[in-house]
């Protein structure tokens, strides 16, 4: 009976540890391109073994928060991704002050259209439809692009009969399309609905951070939801919680650690052992190509 | 005075006037009666969003139970999500409108403080959600049609919310209420907020009031949010098209019901009429569908959001 409450435990004050380190970082200053510091513990390693290592830190373990396209690289057999709707963009239906000025800069710095990148792939040759949001992009907030991309991916993986994996890292709903961003909450979920209803796999693997209407629609309804070790994962955010009732929240609120205890993800996993574990997980769920 | 005071004051006048008129002091009577045309005009003559958001929340609005209690007969109220408890904001029944059984998901406010207290303002806990969606389910089986009533500021943010995944009970609500072989008309009374209100707003028609709200966070979450300033609520308002009218012109809304001129809580039998006659005409035409029109049709209301360019 111990067990499950031990286990719960020693992950808490795993994420806790983590979590007190992170707020003492000793920045040491960084030679351009060849080295690089730990956000978490500071410590000082080469670009190369920090790949190596799956962007984790070498000492630490720290999992540094990675772009879509560096993901789809980790996960997807080499040259075998291919993008959909790539150039797929919103419009500013609430005419939003500044919205669009803030997209521009947002297509410029990151280079992307929108904070989803979609596509097909294979891991480890099983074919599935892929979609991997992009933190960097006005925090992966979901707009109508974001909601379209997804659900134009979930529709086309249930006619070709595929499966679905959904990397997810998001704040939540963007505020500047009002009602449009909730109904993508709407889109998204009756995607999977009619996903589902012919027996198809969906993978929902949670990366730092997931809250807000991402946790509240898609990024919920998994067949299997795995996360990354230590990603917050949410739905009310932390500092409306506090002010709502009115005390600081518990260590470890919201860590991954705390959705595996509470019940809400199958299984913490690794960078590094990421890959592999999907390659398994769609090879129990249908042929090879 | 602030927009709720006004409100009150417009009620207070009613009685002044009355008494003026009846000690025949006429002159009296006339500053009443310009002080209440004042107010009238102030708040309910094409009022601002924030001017709405205000009546949408103002306490003497009749709540949802009002509604079940006057719209429906043989109200009989089910409790408990049938996993680990029974969320108080939420109301759930079964029911007969027009002599045919329905079943009935209304969040509730309550109204005086000590239910607000107990109902958490009307912000429900994934209890709640899961509670509504055994409901649904139920109503699936039976055959039943699904009204839902939608009254919330959003789900509730605390601890325990979280711990039992309001998240997931969201989501899940808005995964299966897509699939649901039944008609569901949904009824906005006051405020609808974000993901709170969305978990019951999945439907094949959706009836708002005139002065009620709709949007994806409280207008202060809001401007917290985006100008790091509760206060600048007001000005996020203008921009959110929350209004009934705003949102009938983006179609998420099929039907606005007036309300009486200084709002339905001056005379809200005239509303229950009018919710009874549209209720009555959408169900007969939802009860005529084939269950694979109903559902293609419902995913289609929800697949015309969010307009893009490839």
């Amino acid at each position: 009976m111990e067990k499950p409450f031990l286990f719960r435990k020693e992950k808490i004050a795993d994420f806790m540890s983590w979590r007190n380190k992170k707020s003492q970082p000793e920045r040491k200053e960084a030679p351009d391109g060849l080295m690089r510091a730990c956000s978490s513990c500071g410590e000082m390693m080469e670009v190369s073994a920090f790949q190596r290592a799956f962007y984790t830190c070498v000492k630490c373990g720290h999992h540094e928060p990675i772009d879509a396209y560096t993901r789809i690289k980790l996960w997807c057999d080499e040259k075998s991704f291919d993008e959909w709707d790539k150039s797929l963009i919103g419009k500013d239906p609430l005419n939003f002050p500044d919205y669009r000025e803030k997209l521009g800069l947002n297509r410029q710095k990151t280079q992307l259209h929108e904070a989803v990148v979609c596509g097909s792939a294979n891991i480890l040759n099983h074919p599935c439809v892929l979609c991997v949001m992009d933190n960097r992009f006005m925090m992966a907030s979901m707009g109508s692009a974001v909601g379209e991309k997804i659900t134009r991916a979930i529709e086309r993986a249930t006619r070709k009969r595929l499966p679905v994996i959904i990397s997810a890292t998001s704040g939540g709903a963007r505020m500047q399309e009002g009602i449009y961003s909730l109904m993508q909450m709407a889109k998204t979920s009756a995607a999977l609905a009619r996903h589902h209803e012919k027996g198809l796999l969906f993978i929902s693997f949670l990366t730092h951070p997931t809250t807000g209407g991402v946790t509240a629609s898609f990024a919920s309804l998994g067949d299997i939801i795995l996360a990354e070790p230590k990603a917050l994962i949410g739905f009310a955010g932390q500092r409306v919680i506090e002010n709502t009732i009115k005390q600081t929240l518990p260590e470890g609120f919201q860590s991954a650690e705390f959705q595996l205890a509470h019940g809400f993800v199958d299984a913490i996993v690794p960078r590094k052992e990421q890959r592999l574990l999907l390659g398994t997980l769609l090879s129990m769920h249908g042929g090879t190509k | 005075m602030n927009i709720q005071e006004q409100l009150n004051r417009l009620i207070e006048l009613k009685e002044e006037i009355n008494n003026a008129v009846d000690q025949e002091s006429a002159e009296n009577a006339d500053k009443l009666k310009l002080e209440q045309d004042f107010l009238r005009k102030s708040l309910f003559f094409q009022p601002d969003p924030w001017t709405k958001v205000q009546i949408a929340r103002y306490s003497k609005r009749p709540n949802a139970l009002y509604f079940v209690n006057a719209m429906f007969t043989d109200v009989i109220e089910m409790h408990g999500d049938r996993q680990s408890g029974d969320d108080c904001a939420m109301f759930t029944a079964l029911a007969r409108f027009l002599g045919v059984p329905v079943t009935i998901i209304a969040q509730r406010k309550g109204s005086n403080l000590q239910e607000n207290l107990m109902c958490n303002f009307g912000m429900n806990t994934p209890e709640g959600y899961r509670k509504a969606l055994r409901m649904m389910k139920q109503a699936e089986k039976f055959g039943r049609p699904i009204l839902t009533f939608v009254d919330t500021p959003g789900a509730y943010p605390g601890i325990g919310a979280e711990e039992k995944g309001q998240g997931e009970a969201i989501a899940r609500n808005l995964m299966e209420m897509s699939q649901l072989k039944v008609p569901i008309i949904t009824f906005v009374l006051g405020e609808g907020g974000s993901g709170g209100a969305l978990a019951l707003s999945i439907c094949d028609k959706l009836i708002m009031l005139e002065h009620a709200v709709y949007s994806i966070l409280s207008p202060e979450g809001f401007a917290t949010i985006l100008y790091k300033d509760a206060t600048r609520a007001a000005e996020a308002a203008a921009y959110m098209k929350m209004t009934a009218q705003d949102l009938k012109q983006n179609r998420f809304v099929d039907i606005i019901v007036d309300e009486p001129i200084e709002g339905i809580h001056v005379q809200p039998e005239k509303v229950v009429a009018s919710f009874t006659q549209h209720l009555r005409e959408e169900l007969i035409q939802l009860r005529k569908l084939k269950t694979e029109t109903l559902l293609a049709n419902r995913y289609e209301r929800l697949r015309r959001f969010g307009e893009v360019n490839t």
